[in-house]
């Protein structure tokens, strides 16, 4: 009796604890928030009754909701542009630095990255407080008389995210730029393209990967970081992400908060449909 | 030594083995032979193991080995790429089967050994793969499979990255281990040349099936089908029609009105059948005067010299162009637009559908 | 030309140097001689916070050895699974494949407060006690991602034939594995596991949500004391913390150099 032999036919068990840990604590989870969304808050206490309603999603609609969302949005997108303005010709003048340099800037980028981010955060906070450092100095040197409110601002939050985030920016747009072939760049100064021209038709286009990816890279996680507006803001700057968390924790409305998540949710997988329709490539998300 | 019986394989639906059925004997060298995609890989990987049939049977020895694994079997491969393990050194790849079979370090380092110089490689034990050419990386991938003394030993183009004169080298050193292992080697290539020079028969393989199997000069001077005449040599094609029978059962051709005898083919031929006639170009002549029973008139187009020979291009009635190479410059130069005779011998001419 | 120069590296400069900024006034203030506990100016150098540190602990101590367990559990365990599922997919493609490697990169791509989210409300509808193993649970599934691309990544530059030559050779495909895929994907292992431990020593928004009472790591420990104001010893721990990661990066380097140097010399 001859037996048939099939190849990779082991390989199912190698597949098998990814696969089921993943469909079980990714795959039912997220489809629990969804089931969630949908169920009606318990009056009596925790929890919830299996009623379904889209109560939770129009009470999104409310306006003071609406404006945190919106809230949000704004500041994930300022804090993309400011990541992309600063980062972009960071990653671009570290690609063009000598080879010798470029391993210890890489190296100078990185390592901020693997202390904490809290430690980093409440860095600023303590540079930025009331009777911090920063205000010390500038009213022991006259530039103003009264302490600046430098927290608990947008501000502020902005400052927190594009500094945590910027290295997300800078990292894809050096690695595009540095991929990039250089003769093209040349070939265009030869021709009689001004730096600034070149820069637009060809630098910017070529190097457009890079973009794209820290573009997604920073504007997911600035909708949900909520520490940062936490540490940052306090109680004035309300963003998505710290009404998801008093929702959860202080107010005990998990439906809501589900209703929130997908929304959350909707927007990343938008945010992400786009930047696989405009030609983006997993791989230049993968960074590290 | 190894049977192949009605081996089929199909992948994705396309029939790449259509019934493969060949033996290899003891410490023969066989060379299957094709152009790419004809199934000669498949072939090796499903005698080695790594692939299994749909259909047939594989046996080694008188024992049927189809279900087994790869490592159950007394069958050993040098990959096309060599597949020198790259964090292992010289010594520890070619070790690895040895030791795989829990031979200590003692045990195998004089087999090593012997293998290194079998290979002409001599105090290479610490080097790295990454620090070898590719010859030299060819060298230990073989050592690395005949240092198990297989019954039979698998080759998948191995000289298909080397240059020319290393390639002609190798040919040489590869057979010069061959003859002195005696170990049967079932070897692919798709270089009719290297098929030729080292084989001690060949099969030519096409759309997954043998088109011929046989010694070389047995193909050469006998093909079977067209395909396989043009597999091996080069060869000018005439298609002539077959107007009758002589008294010894050999056809007369005619081509373009020129009437000659044909050599008695090997399938059965009627008046009015086409057929091939199969021109070697090294056995043509291009004379003055026609000479023999099988010759036709043409005029000389060009002529070049390669080398050590001499090309000539003559156009038949009828417009075909044919090529003929001769080793030496004759004494009786024709010059080109000049009428010129073809020749050839009757019985070096195969007839072929 | 030479302008050029002078101004991409003042930008660079003046950038790491904003990067650094409040990394530097963690590590210059935890050297602060103020004891007062309503102002902290600077008022001289003390190595206070650092004795403190060692005797007092406030629980920083503790809080961080929690982390450094948990991160050596999330890792060696997404560091098996991540790696099992990435030599699977690889050995045989799987109709379902595109899908699982879809979902399970989910967690590195949405944001974290939706994991986070998820997790609270399934493990309190299941009834599954807060704390450590929560925390385990968590902390695998958003660090298998990560070790599985780097793996996947470093499978796919291997020579297929390589397991086929070990197994013409007389290996059993468990031997194959361990001979010969194993040894060639291990740095892209070791990579990815570090990577995944810095993001689990590193995590605040999901351990925030799924730890239970009388566990703490690291991040939850330190966003407690700083909510309020400021905390010296975190700027202690922060700066040690700092001091070690530059010092392990310099290492690896210079060994990195130094074996390129060797290479280099030998041939």
């Amino acid at each position: 009796m001859r037996k048939k032999r099939r190849e990779g036919s082991g390989a199912i068990w190698l597949v098998a604890p990814m696969a089921i840990w993943t469909i079980l604590f990714v795959g039912v989870t997220l489809g629990y928030i969804v089931w969630l969304s949908f169920m009606t808050r318990n009056p009596d206490g925790l929890g919830v009754i299996p009623k379904f309603t889209l109560d939770n999603y129009l009470k999104i609609l409310n306006p003071s909701y609406g404006k945190v969302l919106l809230n949000s949005l704004k500041l994930a997108a300022l804090t993309t542009g400011v990541c992309l303005l600063i980062g972009y010709p960071f990653g671009y003048f570290m690609a063009r630095a000598k080879k010798s340099r470029r391993s210890a800037l890489m190296m100078l980028v990185i390592v901020p990255f693997w202390t904490n981010a809290l430690v980093r955060v409440y860095g600023w906070r303590m540079l930025l407080m009331g009777d911090g450092p920063l205000n010390s100095l500038l009213l022991s040197i006259g530039a103003i008389q009264e302490p600046l409110k430098l927290l608990n601002t947008f501000g502020a939050v902005l400052l927190g995210m594009v500094y945590a985030l910027l290295p997300f920016v800078i990292l894809p747009a050096y690695s595009s730029i540095e991929k990039m072939d250089w003769a093209l760049v040349e070939a265009s100064r030869d021709m009689g393209a001004s730096p600034a021209r070149t820069f637009f038709s060809i630098t910017l286009p070529m190097t457009a990967p890079g973009l794209l990816a820290g573009c997604v890279l920073t504007f997911v996680p600035s909708i949900g970081l909520f520490f940062m507006s936490d540490l940052l803001g306090g109680a004035n700057e309300v963003f998505l992400g710290n009404l998801i968390n008093t929702q959860l924790l202080k107010s005990r409305d998990w439906p809501f908060a589900a209703a929130l998540s997908v929304v959350l949710m909707l927007l990343t997988s938008s945010i992400l449909w786009v930047y696989r329709r405009a030609g983006g490539k997993s791989s230049d998300i993968a960074v590290f | 030594m190894l049977e192949l019986r009605g081996l089929k394989k199909s992948f994705d639906g396309v029939r790449v083995l259509n019934g493969i059925s060949l033996d290899v004997g003891a410490g023969e060298f066989v060379t299957l032979l094709g152009p790419s995609g004809c199934g000669k890989t498949t072939t090796l990987r499903i005698v080695a193991g790594l692939t299994a049939p749909d259909e047939g049977q594989v046996l080694l020895g008188g024992r049927d080995i189809t279900g087994l694994p790869p490592e159950k079997r007394d069958v050993n491969t040098v990959f096309q790429s060599y597949a020198l393990f790259p964090h292992m050194s010289v010594e520890r790849n070619i070790s690895y089967g040895l030791r795989v079979r829990g031979e200590r370090k003692d045990q195998w380092h004089r087999r090593v050994r012997e293998m290194l110089s079998l290979v002409a490689l001599e105090g290479f034990e610490k080097r790295m793969p990454s620090q070898l050419s590719g010859g030299q990386r060819q060298r230990v991938a073989i050592a690395r499979s005949v240092v198990l003394n297989p019954k039979l030993l698998l080759l998948d183009e191995p000289l298909g990255a080397l240059d020319l004169k290393l390639r002609q080298q190798m040919q040489r050193e590869l057979k010069d281990i061959q003859k002195r292992l005696g170990i049967a080697f079932l070897y692919i290539t798709h270089d009719q040349e290297e098929a030729l020079n080292m084989s001690d028969r060949i099969a030519i393989m096409r759309e997954g099936r043998f088109e011929q199997v046989g010694a070389p000069e047995d193909i050469y001077e006998r093909p079977v089908t067209r395909f396989a005449a043009g597999f091996i040599g080069q060869s000018n094609f005439l298609d002539c029609a077959v107007e009758g029978t002589l008294d010894d059962g050999a056809p007369v051709l005619n081509y373009f009105g020129r009437r000659f005898p044909g050599r008695k083919p090997g399938f059965p031929v009627r008046p009015g059948d086409s057929v091939s006639l199969c021109l070697r170009i090294e056995r043509i002549r291009l004379l003055r005067r026609p000479s023999g029973e099988c010759f036709l008139p043409g005029v000389l187009k060009s002529r070049h010299y390669a080398g050590g020979s001499i090309r000539e291009i003559v156009e038949l009635p009828g417009g075909q162009e044919v090529l003929a190479i001769q080793q030496s410059a004759s004494e009786d130069r024709i010059a080109e637009g000049e009428q010129v005779f073809m020749v050839w011998n009757r019985g070096e001419a195969a007839l072929v559908q | 030309m030479k302008q050029r120069k002078i101004l991409s590296s003042a930008y660079l400069v003046l950038v790491l140097l904003l990067m650094y900024l409040p990394i530097l006034v963690v590590a210059v203030f935890s050297l602060n001689a103020n004891t007062s506990r309503f102002t902290y100016n600077f008022t001289g150098f003390s190595l206070q916070y650092y004795e403190g540190l060692m005797k007092d602990t406030k629980g920083l101590v503790a809080a961080l050895l929690q982390s450094l367990e948990l991160a050596l559990y999330s890792c060696l365990i997404s560091a098996v699974v991540g790696t099992l599922g990435a030599v699977g997919m690889a050995r045989r493609k799987f109709r379902f494949s595109g899908a699982i490697e879809g979902i399970s990169m989910l967690p590195a791509m949405i944001p974290e407060i939706i994991l986070a989210m998820g997790f609270l409300s399934i493990f309190a509808a299941v009834g599954v006690p807060f704390g450590m193993l929560t925390l385990l649970i968590a902390h695998v599934t958003f660090c298998i991602p990560y070790i599985f691309i780097v793996v996947r990544g470093r499978l796919a530059g291997l020579d297929p034939e390589l397991p086929s030559a070990a197994r013409d050779l007389g290996a059993s495909p468990v031997r194959a594995f361990f001979d010969v895929t194993l040894p060639l994907i291990l740095p892209g292992i070791f990579s990815g596991t570090l990577l995944a431990f810095a993001m689990s020593m590193d995590d605040f928004v999901i351990s925030f949500f799924v730890t239970g009472p009388g566990t703490t790591t690291l991040p939850i420990k330190i966003y407690s004391s700083v909510r309020m104001g400021v905390s010296l010893q975190v700027n202690a721990l922060s700066t040690m913390m700092l001091a070690t990661v530059f010092l392990v990066i310099a290492v690896f380097r210079l060994v990195r150099q130094n074996k390129q140097h060797k290479g280099r010399s030998q041939t």
